[in-house]
């Protein structure tokens, strides 16, 4: 898929697959376009040219009404948690529940419950979210995404900005969600810490272009010197071009 | 790049601009009404509305009124006793209060409280990606935001509309009489005796377009939100400015209509 905001193209022809149950994640320098990516993969954008499928779907090409079914499979978390700030902690988890499920008052409950604990967040369910912490409010973000039992999860950049105990408090909850949901995921992330730990497979992102897409190991041993730059943390080694086809993995 | 091309290429930009933004909300009202009159609706967060909309703004709708009405009095008498006619200002005060004053004034207090605060309310949530979030969650935003929000201010304007007229009448006549020594009883005949239902109504009729536009323009504006805080500041001074001017524009067409 391609997408250009005014002249600047920032995906690029990127071509990309994610199996059922495969956990991916995308690297990529800030403003790169990795948010713009995640945000096609369940169709908060759509791209200029190109598709995304979904479970089958083209996400693009099916009526508004299956989009919706498509994205009730979908659950995303996003940067800064996005939690409605109308509502408790517990209401936001509750607010998928209550819109596209028949649950009772108290499954709906309990089920919140249950997500929270999911997060290490138990019995937080009246908390206002203004009185959350940077890392609580991407936990509670966490919660409402797990909420609907997703089969596919979407993290943008889960740990930007946090301390690395709250760092490593979410890569063990993503960890956990993984082990226990098994749900197909996908990681947008320039930490790479958080990427070696919940990854199977990383991509690099970079100048709107798929530049790497390999497994763990691989990848922090690969001789692109992008990628190399990207994993070493030395900007010296991205000027010695090389395209990724003429590198061998 | 040649100057000619420089100009041609500014003007369809500027005019490409213009169309899409036309044509964005033209999508967006389109949404919107086909929301209102397509069940289900939160009734919930209509009365959450109805409350932010129509009762918190009765004290500032209350002192408007209450001193437009006392200044047209204290205007039109010292005006109409230059022929000795001001036994008509009551007709005047409830004239131009029913059919004009009452509407307008109140669409113009609502806008600077209710339409700009949802500007501020729906474009903090644009730039917190909460709009985001909704879509994500299988949730059409303009029919969980905009109806609940439009459908209070279609409801909510006529009734504040009727307190207005209420207190512009009341303070005019405090005005005439006790201030100015108006003969009561003349007053409150003349009040009523030109009053007739259609003026009511047209004002009622008024009140609630200038609530749904008032509230329509106020989403809009936030709901298109671009630029973090400072696109917040805009998107609100945007929704007070276009919210003030749709309704006196409307409000001239209207009155056409309606008279």
């Amino acid at each position: 898929m391609t997408k250009r905001f005014g002249a600047k193209v920032v995906l690029d022809a990127v071509d990309l697959t994610v199996p059922v149950g495969e956990s991916l994640v995308v690297l990529g320098k800030s403003g790169v376009g990795k948010s713009v990516l995640v945000k096609h993969l369940i169709g908060l954008l759509e791209p200029d040219a190109g598709s995304v499928r979904v479970l089958g779907d083209d996400l693009w090409a099916v009526p508004s009404r299956r989009r919706d079914e498509l994205r009730r499979r979908f659950g995303m978390s996003f940067q800064e948690g996005a939690l409605f700030d109308s509502l408790s902690v517990g209401e936001n988890i509750a607010f998928p529940l209550k819109r596209h499920t028949k649950m009772t008052k108290g499954e709906v409950r309990d089920r919140v419950a249950e997500c929270l604990e999911a997060v290490r967040l138990p019995g937080m369910e009246a908390k206002r979210t203004s009185e959350l912490s940077g890392g609580m409010r991407r936990r509670v973000g966490f919660a409402r995404a797990i909420a609907l039992k997703p089969e596919i999860l979407l993290f943008d950049e889960p740990t930007t900005g946090l301390d690395p105990i709250n760092t490593d408090v979410l890569v063990r909850v993503i960890t956990e969600l993984n082990h226990r949901m098994n749900p197909t995921m996908v990681t947008i992330t320039h930490d790479l810490s958080v990427a070696f730990a919940v990854a199977e497979r990383v991509a690099l992102l970079d100048e709107g272009r798929i530049r790497a897409d390999l497994p763990p190991r691989e990848f922090e041993t690969s001789p692109d010197p992008r990628v190399r730059a990207f994993v070493l943390g030395d900007s010296s080694l991205e000027d010695a071009r090389t395209a990724p086809e003429e590198v061998s993995p | 790049m040649k100057w000619p091309v420089r100009v041609l290429e500014l003007v369809g930009g500027a005019v490409t601009g213009v169309l899409e933004a036309l044509g964005r909300f033209v999508v967006l009202l389109a949404r919107t009404l086909r929301g209102l009159v397509r069940p289900p609706f939160d009734l919930r967060a209509l009365v959450s509305q109805v409350v932010r909309v129509g009762v918190d703004s009765v004290p500032v709708v209350l002192v408007t009124a209450g001193f437009t009405g006392g200044v047209l009095a204290l205007q039109t008498f010292n005006g109409f006793a230059r022929f000795h006619a001001e036994g008509f200002v009551g007709s005047v005060v409830a004239l131009s209060m029913l059919r004009e004053l009452g509407p307008v004034l109140t669409g113009l207090m609502v806008t600077g409280r209710a339409g700009s605060a949802m500007a501020a309310e729906l474009g903090t949530m644009r730039v917190t990606e909460q709009i985001d979030a909704l879509v994500a969650l299988a949730t059409d935003p303009v029919k969980y935001l905009f109806v609940p929000r439009v459908l209070a201010g279609i409801l909510v304007l006529p009734m504040l509309v009727v307190l207005s007229n209420g207190v512009g009448i009341v303070g005019g006549y405090l005005v005439a009489v006790r201030l100015l020594g108006a003969n009561p009883v003349v007053y409150v005949d003349n009040t009523f005796q030109y009053l007739g239902m259609e003026d009511l109504w047209s004002g009622l009729i008024k009140a609630a377009v200038f609530g749904g536009l008032l509230t329509f323009i106020g989403c809009q504006r936030g709901f298109d939100t671009t630029g973090g805080a400072e696109g917040v500041g805009r998107a609100t001074t945007a929704a007070v400015v276009s919210g003030s001017l749709a309704i006196l524009v409307a409000d001239f067409f209207l009155t056409k209509v309606l008279f």
